[in-house]
């Protein structure tokens, strides 16, 4: 029987807690990886791995978090990511929420995509799509 | 040999494991200091002895071809201390390995007690990688890691005359 989304995000909740020293009840649906919950790159293959060890799943590069965005010219101008790159950025990323960062796509300030429900989403898609 | 935490290797399965021995001597200088009259191995040493272990093992299982750089410290814990006296052997297993990284696990054994765990993740640089400014060379590989796995005394060692 598949998980239901608190189990999931459970077993995410343990992921990050472990991954990256937090206590437990930092760990909310809305923190950000990076800003509220102190992750650095290196972290974030830790939790790719544990992810895959802990849902029994493989997570391709940049599958779950982007690859090398910012140098890619298929999405970038200068700072901002392009219609262009919105539009394929969204078709790789349908676990992320894009609808407040479109208006000012910097790319700066994609990290504070990246929050816990990101990970929930991803994982449900993922376990979805192999039932 | 300068910044070498294990003695000699005993144990070296390519690609799955292996373990290193290291002896803790009154003759290391720092442990006058670490600490005055009461010699201990700083533990710090300790995880770094598993990370050489640990990255040999890992380099040779891609035949050296990449810088292996400890990149994060996933769990380090000790139950106990060790003297000068003690033989440290450090077992190191690895998890996972691909282009990207490589994950181990290890314990760490005081005279052949478990006496901690060593959980590392390791980060491949390739050698045509210019990032950060890095040499082209490996210069993680020095002659010296590969001398220690060359030197290693496996189960078909010739006898010696």
């Amino acid at each position: 029987m598949a998980p239901s989304r608190d189990e999931v995000f459970e077993k995410i909740r343990e992921v990050l807690t472990e991954a990256l020293g937090v206590d437990d009840d930092e760990v909310v649906a809305d923190a950000t990886l990076q800003e509220d919950l102190g992750a650095e790159s290196i972290d974030f293959l830790d939790i790719v791995f544990r992810l895959e060890k802990e849902f029994n799943i493989k997570i391709p590069k940049g599958e779950l978090f982007p690859d090398d965005v910012m140098n890619n010219p298929d999405y970038v101008d200068g700072d901002r990511i392009t219609p262009a790159g919105m539009v394929l950025l969204k078709k790789a990323m349908p676990h992320v929420d894009f609808s407040k960062f479109e208006a000012n796509p910097v790319v700066s300030q994609m990290p504070k995509l990246f929050t816990v429900n990101t990970i929930v989403n991803y994982i449900e898609n993922k376990l979805a799509a192999a039932a | 040999m300068r910044w070498i935490w294990i003695d000699t290797f005993v144990a070296f399965e390519s690609g799955v494991s292996a373990s290193a021995v290291k002896n803790v001597s009154l003759a290391e200088e720092h442990l006058h200091d670490h600490f005055p009259g009461y010699p201990v191995m700083p533990p710090s040493l300790m995880i770094e002895g598993m990370a050489q272990t640990a990255g040999i093992l890992v380099g040779e299982a891609r035949d050296f071809q990449e810088n292996v750089i400890l990149a994060k410290i996933r769990r380090a814990e000790f139950d106990d201390y060790a003297r000068p006296g003690d033989t440290l052997r450090y077992d190191a297993t690895i998890e996972t390995i691909d282009d990207r990284a490589a994950v181990t696990s290890g314990t760490v054994l005081k005279n052949d007690t478990p006496i901690g765990r060593v959980d590392l993740i390791f980060s491949h640089v390739g050698h045509s990688e210019q990032a950060f400014g890095l040499p082209e060379h490996n210069f993680v590989f020095t002659e010296q890691f590969r001398q220690l796995l060359a030197g290693f005394r496996g189960k078909d060692k010739e006898e010696a005359p």
